[in-house]
């Protein structure tokens, strides 16, 4: 079933908008301009605005518009891509001329598959008008709002409230039409103190589902809880990870589920599929239908995306493929490919953790001796294979002892394999759409993990 | 058009009651090869023109950018801009005061020998896959990869005050990786630095120069035999870094803190703030005497990805020193900041990633001035180290304060030779105590100005290309083999 069309314009500084069926004739005019064997272009209309604040005002307000018109030529086997943002005749000829003048120039890809034709598609909604109607009035109201309260404390606000909507469109020589919309909005806050912070971000395609006031209370609490922050020595805790640094984590570990990683020899998981590695509490798909996850029902190539299940109870079990890397590993496409050309093939987007139904302070109670940590930060990887991330703990880290929080601690680096973590854990929180910085957003729970090692320590 | 295009917009700018306005019109062009195993992964071109509007009304900025160069198009999102400043001043403590600047009226272009979309893309192709099929010979390489990267930005700055300024900047860069899985490891070599190897403000010579094809056998050779090579140790030791390497420890450890817009808490919600707080301004002392540092964005400098003729607010291109003799003597400014804190003058940092992001303080060309040192004279003169070559991770707190870097590949020094390979070498430390146990910088010879061409900063994320120039230095007492601790 082709997902019905959308008559939403996107809004365009209040000068004429574009409309889906705007896409769908610029995507008629590159297939017609086009002179190769088969041609697929990708149309993305975005508009967006973020408000940015720091010291208890608002230092940056900006927005966006832009238009991307990306053309696939295929050529004797071969196939590249030219992408331009101008929409006359000329420019959206000389794009697919250029798309089809590189192909030409290439050697042959050995495993390039045909284009596909008309698919059927899962219908989602996550387009939400409150989020597209969002004013920078509206955005400033309330980021003046919590700045306000965080100025009657004695604390400084610092963050973001953003907002935007997004039309995408993919089409090909082949029939292929695949549509997409949505909207998304996002606040994110850091309250200081002289020497503490806190932290809490939320985002949503919904903005109704944002509560600024809500998020600015809990990093004021945690700034002011950490207050005085004491040194403790580095070595193996107990950790209690929120889910969006439980997410910051595990998103490296999702690019190594893609066929190609495993090809190209540079999957963790290379040796390691149907071998349980992980506890017999973690289980894992990549399900773009979710009613917690954003996305579309399609990936770069116009397959249908699957509901696959990753890791089954400790184990991991199925891979993610692209139509070209199923074809070399004798498997089916799962609808996670990127766009072609590229070099990764594939990997799972759109992330989805079993919970469990711990608190968190369910954990904090049954803790004789931990760290609980709000957020991390500068992820990076030191040991590919056996999954060792380093990183800082950051906005809000704290000592637990006997049971309780007992007060703000200087913060962390930690050397941690993920492997190691995701068999070390003892409790589940209840699986919640989370907001990192370093990882897409998916749907994770808040973990409490034994021997966590925290190698080093900070100034602050 | 460009000109029309900057003329519509500040005239609505300022009828629609801004104070100050500018635009900047940026016609970007670029062009990505990659190559894996002896196939072409990637190809693509890609163009993007539009214009982003910054303004300031009621006291307070707003910023607003389109694709739509049409006059309706320009002045819609010209008015969009002073709607956005007069709803920031909702929430506003006081008005945006500027340093002042001479509005200057010129054009600028890096100078390059070969225009890089000009040669054939096959011959591009070739040459990956000629350096592609040299990694593969050696036996145990397990993925070979290469990439080229070329970027054309051709820009005007305009503003209310008069400014006009016509920009263009022709960008290359160019790398090979081998990679190697064998047992329960990874090993990975890359030439001739990580991040896509190196990137300059050049033509298609500086491809040439790289000799990618001669260099990959040598690092296939490393990648395999880092496998049965020795591991980094545990403890404190003295340790050279090589020139790349230096490069990036720079930009994380002195780039970064002395922005001035993190010192002032604005970066204070994603990029962190910084520990040189202004206080310490021409008090601290950064470093040891032999740490020089400068913010370089002139040509003077070299062809860097922070080489420019003006910022993107319209401040000439200038030399900042920022550690002098081991004192820390500047920051990272623009005409906001430098007005925030007594400057009379921006010292030009103001980059934007394209016409849809609002510039932001972004490193130039941060560099360490050369010693006096000849490499292999440091060499012969050190009795117990573990040299470090190219950068495999790399991570810093939001403060600039503790860092912990591993490279691809290191070696044992021992009685002033270069002894065997040591695998996963990696070190970790404080800033200040770092840079104050550096006893020796190589001399001009060894100096080379590397380009990070992924430096991220700012909301939304902007990806910008930084300078840093290097040569191979010696550091005491360095805590050496965390990140592989058990």
């Amino acid at each position: 079933m082709t997902p019905p069309k959308s008559t939403r314009p996107i809004r365009r500084n209040g000068a004429a908008a574009l409309k889906a069926s705007d896409l769908e004739r610029i995507a008629e005019r590159v297939l017609r301009l086009s002179e190769a064997d088969e041609t697929e272009v990708e149309i993305s209309a975005i508009t967006d605005a973020l408000t940015r604040f720091a010291n208890n005002t608002i230092h940056q307000n900006v927005a966006e518009q832009t238009l991307s018109i990306s053309v696939r030529a295929v050529a004797d086997g071969r196939t590249a891509r030219a992408t331009t943002n101008k929409t006359d005749d000329d420019s959206l000829r000389r794009a697919a001329d250029t798309a089809l003048k590189l192909a030409r120039n290439e050697p042959k890809y050995p495993g390039l598959l045909p284009m596909l034709g008309r698919q059927k598609y899962q219908k989602v909604a996550r387009f939400f008008g409150a989020t597209a109607a969002a004013t920078p009035q509206d955005r400033a109201k309330a980021v003046s709002r919590v700045c306000r309260v965080a100025e009657s404390r004695r604390q400084t606000a610092a963050g973001i409230f953003s907002s935007g909507s997004s039309q995408f469109l993919m089409a090909n020589s082949k029939g292929l039409s695949a549509r997409y919309e949505q909207t998304r909005a996002e606040f994110s806050i850091t309250i200081l103190e002289e020497h503490s912070s806190g932290w809490a971000k939320s985002n949503s395609p919904d903005i109704r589902r944002i509560e600024p006031d809500a998020l600015a209370e809990s990093a004021s609490r945690k700034a002011a809880d950490s207050r005085q922050p004491r040194e403790s020595a580095p070595g193996r805790y107990t950790a209690i990870l929120s889910p969006s640094a439980v997410l910051d984590l595990v998103g490296f570990l999702f690019y190594d589920f893609a066929g190609t990683a495993i090809l190209d020899k540079r999957s963790c998981l290379s040796g390691r599929i149907g071998k349980k590695i992980f506890g017999e509490n973690i289980t894992i798909w990549d399900d773009a239908y979710h009613p917690l996850q954003t996305g579309a029902p399609y990936d770069g190539e116009g397959v249908p995306r699957q509901k696959i299940l990753l890791v089954d109870r400790g184990v991991p079990k199925n891979l993610v493929y692209s139509r070209a890397t199923a074809k070399k590993m004798k498997a089916k496409p799962t609808g996670h490919g990127f766009s072609l050309p590229n070099e990764y093939g594939e990997a799972p987007m759109n992330l989805v953790f079993a919970g469990g139904e711990a608190t968190t302070d369910d954990m904090i109670r049954s803790t004789e001796r931990g760290i609980l940590v709000t957020r991390i930060w500068y992820i990076r990887e030191v040991d590919p294979y056996e999954k060792v991330l380093t990183g800082m703990t950051r906005d809000g880290t704290f000592l637990i002892e006997n049971g309780r929080v007992t007060g703000g601690i200087r913060n962390f680096r930690f050397n941690q394999s993920i492997i190691e973590m995701l068999a070390n854990v003892e409790t589940l929180g209840p699986a919640v759409r989370a907001a990192g910085e370093e990882s897409f957003e998916m749907v994770v729970p808040a973990m409490k993990v034994h021997n966590f090692h925290f190698s080093e320590v900070t100034k602050f | 058009m460009m000109d029309d295009c900057a003329a519509w917009a500040i005239e609505t700018a300022k009828r629609r009651g801004a104070s100050y306005a500018d635009a900047r019109v940026m016609d970007i062009r670029q062009r990505e090869i990659a190559v894996k195993n002896g196939e072409v992964a990637a190809l693509g071109e890609s163009e993007t023109l539009g214009i982003g509007i910054r303004v300031i009304a009621s006291g307070s900025w707003g910023f607003a950018s389109t694709d739509r160069l049409t006059r309706e198009g320009v002045q819609a999102c010209a008015a969009e801009a002073v709607a956005i400043a007069k709803a920031s001043a909702l929430a506003k403590r006081g008005d945006v005061v500027l340093a002042p600047e001479t509005a200057h009226v010129d054009t600028w272009q890096n100078p390059f020998l070969k225009d890089p979309f000009r040669i054939p893309v096959d011959r591009q192709i070739e040459l990956l896959l000629a350096a592609d099929r040299e990694m593969r010979r050696i036996k145990g390489i397990t993925l070979a990869e290469g990439s080229m990267t070329f970027r054309r930005i051709e820009q005007l700055f305009a503003s209310s005050a008069g400014a006009s300024i016509h920009q263009v900047k022709m960008q290359s860069g160019a790398g090979i990786v081998a990679t190697s899985f064998a047992g329960a490891e990874i090993q990975k070599r890359s030439y001739p630095n990580s991040f896509g190897g190196q990137h300059m403000l050049s033509g298609y010579e500086l491809v040439e120069s790289l000799d990618l094809v001669g260099h990959a056998p040598r690092i296939a050779e490393e990648c395999v035999a880092l496998h049965s090579a020795a591991q980094c140790p545990e403890g404190s030791r003295t340790i050279i870094l090589g020139s790349s390497q230096l490069g990036l420890q720079i930009h994380e450890s002195i780039g970064h803190p002395i922005e001035l817009d993190r010192v002032l808490g604005m970066e204070a919600n994603f990029a962190g703030m910084s520990f040189l707080t202004l206080d310490k301004l021409r008090k601290l002392k950064y470093g040891s005497e032999h740490v020089s540092v400068v913010a370089d964005a002139r040509l003077d400098h070299g062809p860097g990805l922070g080489t420019f003729g003006y910022d993107d607010e319209g401040v000439l291109a200038q030399c900042t020193p920022i550690i002098t003799k081991g004192l820390f003597t500047g920051y990272l400014s623009n005409r906001e900041t430098a007005s925030a804190i007594g400057e009379n003058r921006s010292n030009g940092t103001m980059r934007t990633e394209s016409w849809n992001r609002l510039p932001i303080i972004r490193m130039t060309n941060i560099s360490i001035l050369p010693g006096s040192w000849k490499y292999d004279d440091l060499i012969a003169d050190t009795d117990d180290a573990i040299l470090m070559e190219t950068n495999r991770s790399w991570s810093i707190d939001d403060r600039r304060y503790h860092f912990q870097f591993s490279t691809e590949i290191g070696w044992e020094i021992k009685g002033g030779k270069r002894c065997r390979i040591i695998k996963n070498p990696s070190y970790s430390g404080i800033t200040t105590e770092f840079w104050n146990s550096c006893d020796a910088v190589c001399s001009r010879e060894d100096w080379t100005l590397w380009g990070t061409p992924n430096c991220g900063k700012g909301q939304p994320m902007q990806t910008m290309g930084t300078g840093h120039g290097a040569a191979p230095a010696r550091f005491r007492n360095i805590k050496v083999g965390v990140a592989f601790a058990k």
